[in-house]
C-alpha cells in the first residue's frame, strides 16, 4: 500500500493542476451565448443589468435596471478606436429619434482613460449619456472582445439585436424601428 | 555686509527671472520617473502585450497617458495606481495577489517544496535499495560456483605465476 502513496500523490497533484488550468482557460473564454440566442430569434436578458457604472464626467452612476421600460442602444466604444469615431454621428442621430420615443443611446467607454473619453465626447459633439466600465466586467458579460459593439435592449431589458463591429448604412435605424414600435 | 546683500538680491532676481521664463508646470513638477521605467511592468489592455512592445492604437493612448503623468511629477507607484483606476487591474503586468490570481504566487513555490519533500523521502530509499541490490548480487555471484567449477578455477589460476 505504501509503495503506491507517492505515485498516487504525484498523479493527484497532476490532475489538480490540469483542473486548475481548465478552470483558468474556461473563465477567460468568450461568452457567445448571446449571439446564438439573438440569431435564433430569442431575446436573452441583458447581463449585469444591476451593475452601477460611473457616469463619465459626473459623480453619479447608472444601471441598465434604471432604464427599464425604455429602448436602449448600448454602444461600447473607446476614444482611440477609429471605427468608433466613424459611427459616432450615426449614434447621435439615432439619439434624437430615440428621445422622441422615450429611449436613449447609452455609451460605455472601455479600455480607455477618462480624459481621452471626455475629449472624444467633446470632439464628436455626443449628446447621449456615457458611462465607464473600468474593470471591463460589464462589457465582457455581453461577450465583447473589442470595440465598437452595439446592443439594442428592448423595454423589458432583453437584448433584441446586436452588432459586433462598426455601424454602417442604416442597420441601426432598421433594427431599432420595430423594437420602438413593439410596446409590450 | 552691503556687498553680501547685493549678491543675495541679485541671486533672488536671477532665480525669479529663470522661473518666469519657464512654463508653470515645469517649475512645479520635476519628473520622478520615466515612461521606460514603467512600460515593462504594465500591459496594453486591448492587445494583452507588455506596453513596451505593443503597437495598437490603445497602447499609444496608454503611453501618452503615462507621459502626461510623468510630466506632472507623479511617482512610479502613483502612475501605476492611476493606471489601475483608469484601465482596471488587468493593466498591471503582475496580477494582484487575490482570488484566482493567488495561484500565480502560491503554486510555483508549493510545487517546488513538494518536489523537494518527495526527493528527501525517496532518494535515501532508492539509494538503500540499490545498495542492497548490489550486495545481494555480489553474494549470489560468489556463491554460484559449484565445487567442481571452483576446483577448475583454482587449477586454471595455478598456471599463472604470482
Amino acid at each position: 500500500m505504501r509503495r503506491f502513496l507517492i505515485p498516487g500523490l504525484v498523479v493527484a497533484a497532476a490532475v489538480a493542476l490540469l483542473a486548475l488550468l481548465a478552470f483558468g482557460v474556461s473563465s477567460q473564454s468568450t461568452n457567445s451565448s448571446i449571439d446564438s440566442a439573438v440569431a435564433h430569434g430569442t431575446r436573452p436578458p441583458a447581463p449585469n443589468a444591476s451593475t452601477a457604472l460611473p457616469i463619465l464626467g459626473a459623480s453619479g452612476k447608472e444601471t441598465l435596471t434604471d432604464l427599464r421600460g425604455r429602448v436602449v442602444v448600448l454602444n461600447v466604444f473607446a476614444s482611440w478606436c477609429g471605427p468608433c469615431r466613424a459611427e459616432a454621428p450615426i449614434l447621435d442621430q439615432e439619439q434624437r429619434t430615440l428621445l422622441r420615443h422615450g429611449g436613449t443611446v447609452l455609451g460605455v467607454t472601455y479600455l480607455d482613460n477618462s480624459s481621452d473619453s471626455e475629449a472624444f465626447i467633446r470632439q464628436e459633439h455626443i449628446t447621449y449619456p456615457v458611462v465607464r466600465d473600468v474593470s471591463g466586467n460589464f462589457v465582457r458579460s455581453f461577450g465583447s472582445t473589442g470595440v465598437p459593439e452595439t446592443f439594442i435592449i428592448d423595454r423589458n431589458g432583453r437584448i433584441a439585436a446586436l452588432r459586433r463591429y462598426e455601424l454602417a448604412g442604416n442597420w441601426l435605424q432598421r433594427a431599432v424601428t420595430p423594437i420602438l414600435a413593439d410596446k409590450s | 555686509m552691503t556687498r553680501r546683500r547685493q549678491s543675495l538680491a541679485a541671486l533672488l532676481i536671477a532665480t525669479a527671472t529663470i522661473g518666469a521664463g519657464l512654463p508653470a508646470g515645469a517649475v512645479a513638477a520635476t519628473p520622478r520617473t520615466s515612461l521606460t521605467a514603467i512600460w515593462n511592468e504594465v500591459m496594453c489592455v486591448s492587445c494583452h502585450e507588455p506596453l513596451s512592445v505593443a503597437q495598437s492604437p490603445q497602447a499609444y493612448a496608454e503611453r501618452n497617458f503615462i507621459r502626461t503623468l510623468v510630466a506632472q511629477g507623479y511617482t512610479k507607484a502613483q502612475i501605476e495606481r492611476a493606471l489601475v483606476a483608469q484601465y482596471g487591474p488587468s493593466v498591471l503586468g503582475k496580477p494582484p495577489a487575490q482570488g484566482f490570481n493567488l495561484t500565480v504566487y502560491v503554486l510555483p513555490p508549493a510545487i517546488l517544496l513538494v518536489g523537494i519533500a518527495i526527493l528527501i523521502v525517496t532518494l535515501p530509499r532508492w539509494r538503500r535499495r540499490s545498495r542492497d541490490g548490489a550486495a545481494a548480487q555480489a553474494a549470489t555471484t560468489t556463491g554460484s560456483l559449484s565445487p567442481a567449477d571452483e576446483r577448475r578455477l583454482e587449477e586454471e589460476l595455478s598456471h599463472y605465476p604470482g
